[in-house]
């Protein structure tokens, strides 16, 4: 079930430094949110709060509440481990357990959370191959490790992966940053493919990318929410002079 | 055009002296290996391999009791020096910053050089005196020791190659930090760690101070723990600072056995690594 992520007045801080200032913004179920801006303007940080990966590193601190569905997932009383289950996450590097095979690899998270046993397990991770746009690559070779199979393959198993443990939400950071432009092209045609069911949001350095997939773009800079608008929209007329500046390459 | 010229004669001498100085290590080896094996291959035979010691001048003595007690003692030191060992490198792969880590990093380099007959008299002090008794036991615990740092060292080197990449991975798919070391840090690294228990294994097989004083030696087959045990170096420093010419000869064919096994396990540590490298 897709859900929506709220996120309202939203500050983070690692140590002293303050990363992010007084973020809100919505995505909407069964659509594509866009998170741009240059590089280190905390744009990711903001992706890994809502799966509370940002945790991980010692001396963290946040303000406000970020809300999935109708739970505030900020609250301590939230255990981030069960939480990570329900959100996934892809990352800028694809990174498929190196010593598993191509089917332990996505039927890994069903057996960590016991969510499926005997044959249910092949069936789901048939399933989620299928999704992922690979089954008909791989169908042959699923005892085959998974780390032989190429970049952009890589990048659609370990989404095979995250949708076994059905998620609501998806979390991607620059999915297609080490890939080549058919890889790009598989993993954007698989996003949309993803929106019917899920809530997406993605980190993207590239603008056309954003054009393409997303149905609302948000652009961070410094660590602030500028400006967030239906995609065409910012992207054709942006409110904010910062925005527009950043779309003509005059910052960042 | 001088000045080129100066260069390139500074750098065929820094090549040449490179070249000479690894060219002599492989030398040194070989001499030795190339020794051992003219002096000892004339003694080796089933029977030297599985009998009993005989007296001087008594034909057809062997070293079977030991290649056992060896195997005996090493591993009992394996056995009790890895699990110690993964426990320990799994904390500090995990709490590499904390103060314990930092002490336990320290203390291990620091133990990985205190010289092995140090680490014999304190087995002997601690565990021979109190009970009254050398004992193979003893020999194990003192292998143990000098075992530990060297694969608590090797092995965090190891976890540590596991990519932050799929450590993130494995948690964001909602894997504690338990499911996370067991499922994937572990099984990763295995490779390595295997490599690295077996390079302590033959550098434990060779140790001869820690077992001349915990296990003292003996010329009979081992039956307990509990008793004084034979082992390969203690024999062949025995047999070799005899005045006899047949045990002389013994101490060369054990020496030669004795540096096989060691060989033999560098080179399968090796080709292991290779493999488990090129299939990742």
């Amino acid at each position: 079930m897709a859900q929506a992520v709220t996120i309202e007045n939203f500050s983070f801080w690692f140590g002293t430094t303050q990363v992010l200032k007084n973020v809100s913004l919505a995505a909407s179920p069964r659509q594509v949110t866009a998170l741009i801006g240059p590089s280190g303007c905390g744009k990711t940080t903001l992706l890994r709060c809502i799966n509370r990966m940002h945790e991980l590193q010692p001396g963290t601190r946040s303000q406000g509440s970020i809300t999935i569905g109708e739970e505030d997932i900020s609250s301590p009383a939230v255990d981030p481990v069960d939480l990570r289950r329900r959100v996934g996450m892809i990352f800028q590097r694809p990174s498929p357990f190196p010593h598993l095979s191509i089917f332990e690899n996505v039927a890994v998270g069903l057996r960590l959370h016991g969510m499926a046993h005997g044959r249910a397990i092949a069936e789901r991770v048939e399933m989620c191959l299928r999704k992922a746009a690979l089954w008909d690559e791989v169908k042959d070779d699923l005892d085959r490790l998974g780390a032989l199979l190429s970049g952009g393959q890589q990048q659609r198993l370990c989404i095979a992966r995250a949708l076994a443990v059905e998620p609501e939400v998806f979390l991607m950071d620059e999915p297609c940053a080490s890939l080549d432009p058919v890889g790009t092209m598989r993993i954007e045609e698989l996003i949309k493919e993803l929106q019917h069911e899920y809530t997406v949001i993605i980190v993207t350095h590239n603008m056309h990318q954003a054009s393409r997939i997303s149905d609302q773009t948000a652009f961070v800079l410094n660590g602030e929410l500028v400006e967030t608008g239906p995609t065409a929209q910012l992207f054709l007329a942006p409110q904010d002079p910062r925005t527009e500046a950043y779309l003509t390459w005059k910052i960042g | 055009m001088k000045n080129r010229r100066q260069r390139k004669v500074a750098g065929l001498l820094f090549e040449s002296l490179c070249v000479v100085s690894a060219g002599l290590a492989t030398v040194a080896l070989s001499l030795i290996l190339y020794y051992i094996f003219r002096r000892g291959i004339s003694t080796i035979d089933f029977g030297f391999l599985t009998r009993l010691p005989a007296p001087v001048g008594v034909e057809g003595g062997g070293i079977g009791n030991a290649l056992i007690g060896s195997g005996i003692m090493v591993g009992l030191g394996t056995l009790i020096a890895v699990p110690i060992c993964l426990a320990a490198a799994i904390y500090l792969d995990q709490n590499p910053d904390s103060k314990i880590a930092t002490l336990a990093r320290f203390a291990s380099r620091v133990l990985a050089g205190v010289p092995s007959m140090v680490v014999g008299l304190f087995v002997f002090s601690q565990l021979v005196l109190r009970s009254g008794q050398y004992s193979a036991l003893a020999g194990g615990v003192a292998l143990a020791i000098v075992m530990v740092p060297v694969i608590t060292l090797s092995a965090e080197e190891m976890l540590k190659l596991v990519p932050n990449s799929q450590r993130e991975a494995s948690i964001a798919l909602g894997a504690t930090r338990q499911q996370t070391v067991f499922r994937l840090i572990l099984p990763g690294a295995a490779g390595g760690l295997v490599v690295g228990i077996m390079l302590a294994v033959a550098l434990a097989a060779g140790q001869t101070a820690p077992v001349l004083l915990t296990a003292l030696t003996s010329r009979f087959w081992l039956e307990t723990l509990q008793q004084p045990t034979a082992s390969l170096p203690v024999l062949i420093y025995h047999y070799a600072t005899s005045p006899f010419a047949d045990w002389q000869a013994q101490a060369w064919g054990a020496a030669l056995v004795l540096v096989a096994i060691i060989l033999a396990l560098n080179v399968t540590a090796q080709l292991f690594l290779a493999i488990t490298n090129r299939r990742t």
